[in-house]
């Protein structure tokens, strides 16, 4: 291929080809950028503030001004993060998993075309909206009926968690639908030949078939539920605090930033600087997450091949 | 057919079997209508969303839409209105698809027809999956470092936008690459029998078959970027401005950002007002959407 390319690519195209490669390695400047904006001014942050007390401080209260007056441990913002990476698994896995398998197995194919640009628009609503709906419908609407208004917070992780996992939810359904009908159909009607139901063709045959996808799906639900930054500002809450009561106020890493950034911060103060180490930490999670989840649909793809 | 046989030879066996089949069918309805129930709850939340937006906000908006859609804001609820939010979003839309629409296929023409097999293709095509899951937050912070304070452009039209180009960079890389990808082999192998060289069948063959699923993809990328708040929020793009732009250089702010700023608002009054405004966002994003799924029915080619 690059022969031909060569020998009959006149000078003028040369050019424009090597002008289209340049487009393709400036998205390596993007991620290059994104390193090298983080490192920096994480680096920075750690000359004032020690990455033990970073990893291992229990709370998180920065600096006003331009002193070293914060406290910057990190501890309870990857809780409130935890938190809602877990909420919106549990609120969008079931969900994410029945509709997968619905929409696969079960839906004929006029409610599926309506059931999936359906699912595509929910997955398409701005988070600012999700958010809105969160604070003035989830938490007074949902939560404090069922669970009373003294023991509910305003801002609260659950509504937080449900948000998120609405957002999710589509996510899940899409990735592990692709998995699932990629399953052989010869593996079904091997299964409906032995006497197998619908049912046990589902749970027995091709949900297992299609694990890998399956976790692959959760894992960047999972990561996208971290880096999920407005829906969690608006209704779970700015306090940052090691908890596990879902219904009080708390505040995650995403959230952090988005707060430090609302109030004027001078470029050089450690607080500003703290925001790129908040960056960082979110950065490798997400990273880290997406990368494990490529990987297994690297190896589920090879399994049918 | 052995059931005379199995009768005869265990009775009490066949009942078993016969109450283990009746069990089965109860279980099998119950597992199709929790799917269904399951798979319906997401359409409800969706239909619940929707409408509580437009049950706050539809009297605000619709009492005098003029004012609202044409007044800057104020602390005032009542008199305020999204003008310079709804201009600014849509100036970001255009800088944005102006700066990222051309770098997008341009990536995905090479990829797709000249790369070579090799490490460095691997690495770019690696690099672009995981950008893509990169938190739009993540983008802001990027936005802010390079962009606002680097190159001192500040918290402006150019730096907004050029974030969202970024950030959307990827979404369009991969939906142009499937449009191109989709253009069968024959068309290119028909060119270069007729003497095209590489470069001619790509620009007068492929290019064009490969437009409208590039575009669809484009548009909703955009629709994308034009909802994202937390990228705009971080690089600083300002709420309470009463200025539309003239210049790339000059200060916007975002539907998405006044959103969020009216919703943390304590007032209820300011609450109707983001939610009116979520209601023109919504129109918004519902109209590109339709465009794009225009453009994918009208003129995508099937081979």
């Amino acid at each position: 291929m690059s022969d031909i390319n060569r020998r009959t690519a006149r000078t003028g195209e040369r050019v424009i080809i090597n002008g289209l490669f340049v487009c393709a390695v400036l998205s390596v400047a993007v991620t290059v950028g994104i390193v090298a904006v983080l490192l920096v001014d994480t680096v920075q942050f750690f000359r004032h503030s020690s990455l033990v007390e970073f990893l291992t401080g229990t709370v998180w209260a920065p600096g006003q001004g331009a002193g070293e007056d914060g406290r910057y441990g990190v501890l309870p913002l990857l809780n409130g993060t935890l938190m809602i990476g877990i909420g919106s698994i549990v609120v969008g896995l079931p969900l994410g998993l029945l509709t997968a398998i619905y929409l696969s197995e079960y839906a004929n194919p006029r409610v599926r075309g309506v059931l999936k640009p359906t699912l595509e628009i929910l997955a398409g609503i701005p988070t600012v909206m999700v958010g809105y709906f969160a604070l003035q419908f989830i938490t007074p609407s949902l939560l404090r009926p069922i669970f009373g208004d003294e023991r509910v917070f305003i801002f609260n992780a659950a509504a937080g968690s449900i948000a998120v996992g609405l957002m999710i939810l589509p996510i899940i359904a899409s990735i592990s639908e692709d998995a699932m009908r990629a399953v052989p159909s010869s593996l079904r009607e091997a299964a409906f030949g032995l006497g197998a139901s619908r049912r046990q063709v589902s749970l027995r045959v091709v949900v297992p078939a299609a694990l890998s996808g399956i976790s692959a799906s959760v894992i960047l639900a999972f990561s996208r539920a971290v880096g999920e930054t407005m829906a969690v500002t608006i209704a779970a809450g700015n306090s940052p605090k090691v908890t596990w009561n879902y219904f009080e106020s708390i505040q995650t890493l995403t959230a952090s930033i988005a707060q430090t950034v609302q109030g004027e911060v001078a470029a050089g103060t450690v607080r500003y600087d703290a925001l790129f180490a908040l960056g960082m930490t979110l950065f490798l999670i997400t990273l880290i997450m997406n990368l494990i989840s490529a990987a297994i649909v690297r190896r589920f793809r090879q399994e049918y091949s | 057919m052995t059931a005379l046989s199995t009768e005869a030879l265990a009775p009490s066996r066949l009942r078993r079997g016969a109450t283990r089949t009746g069990a089965r069918i109860l279980l099998d309805t119950a597992f199709s209508a929790l799917l269904f129930v399951g798979t319906i709850v997401g359409v409800i939340a969706l239909a619940t969303l929707i409408w509580t937006i437009i049950d706050d906000g539809w009297a605000r908006l619709a009492g005098d839409p003029v004012a609202f859609l044409s007044s800057y804001v104020s602390r005032l609820p009542a008199r305020a209105g999204i003008r310079a939010a709804l201009v600014g979003s849509a100036w970001l839309m255009v800088l944005t698809a102006l700066f990222c629409f051309p770098v997008g296929v341009g990536a995905a023409v090479y990829l797709e027809e000249f790369a070579p097999r090799n490490r460095v293709t691997t690495f770019v095509e690696a690099n672009i999956a995981n950008l893509a899951g990169v938190p739009s937050v993540v983008y802001g912070l990027l936005g802010l470092g390079i962009f606002a304070r680097f190159l001192r452009m500040g918290p402006s039209l150019l730096a907004g936008a050029l974030t969202l180009a970024v950030m959307s960079l990827p979404v369009i890389i991969v939906a142009a690459r499937e449009s191109i990808r989709a253009v069968p082999d024959g068309i290119r192998l028909g060119a270069y029998a007729l003497g095209a060289t590489r470069w001619q069948t790509v620009r007068r063959q492929v290019l064009p078959a490969a437009l409208p699923g590039t575009l669809t993809g484009t548009i909703l990328a955009l629709s994308r970027a034009i909802g994202e708040t937390a990228p705009l929020l971080v690089i600083g793009l300002p709420i309470v401005i009463f200025t539309l732009p003239n210049d790339v250089r000059d200060p916007v702010s975002a539907l998405p950002l006044l959103i969020f700023d009216w919703t943390s608002r304590p007032q209820p009054a300011f609450a109707e007002a983001a939610a009116a405004a979520s209601i023109v966002l919504l129109a918004l994003l519902l109209a590109m959407n339709a465009v794009a799924i225009f453009l994918r029915n009208r003129y995508t080619i099937r081979w």
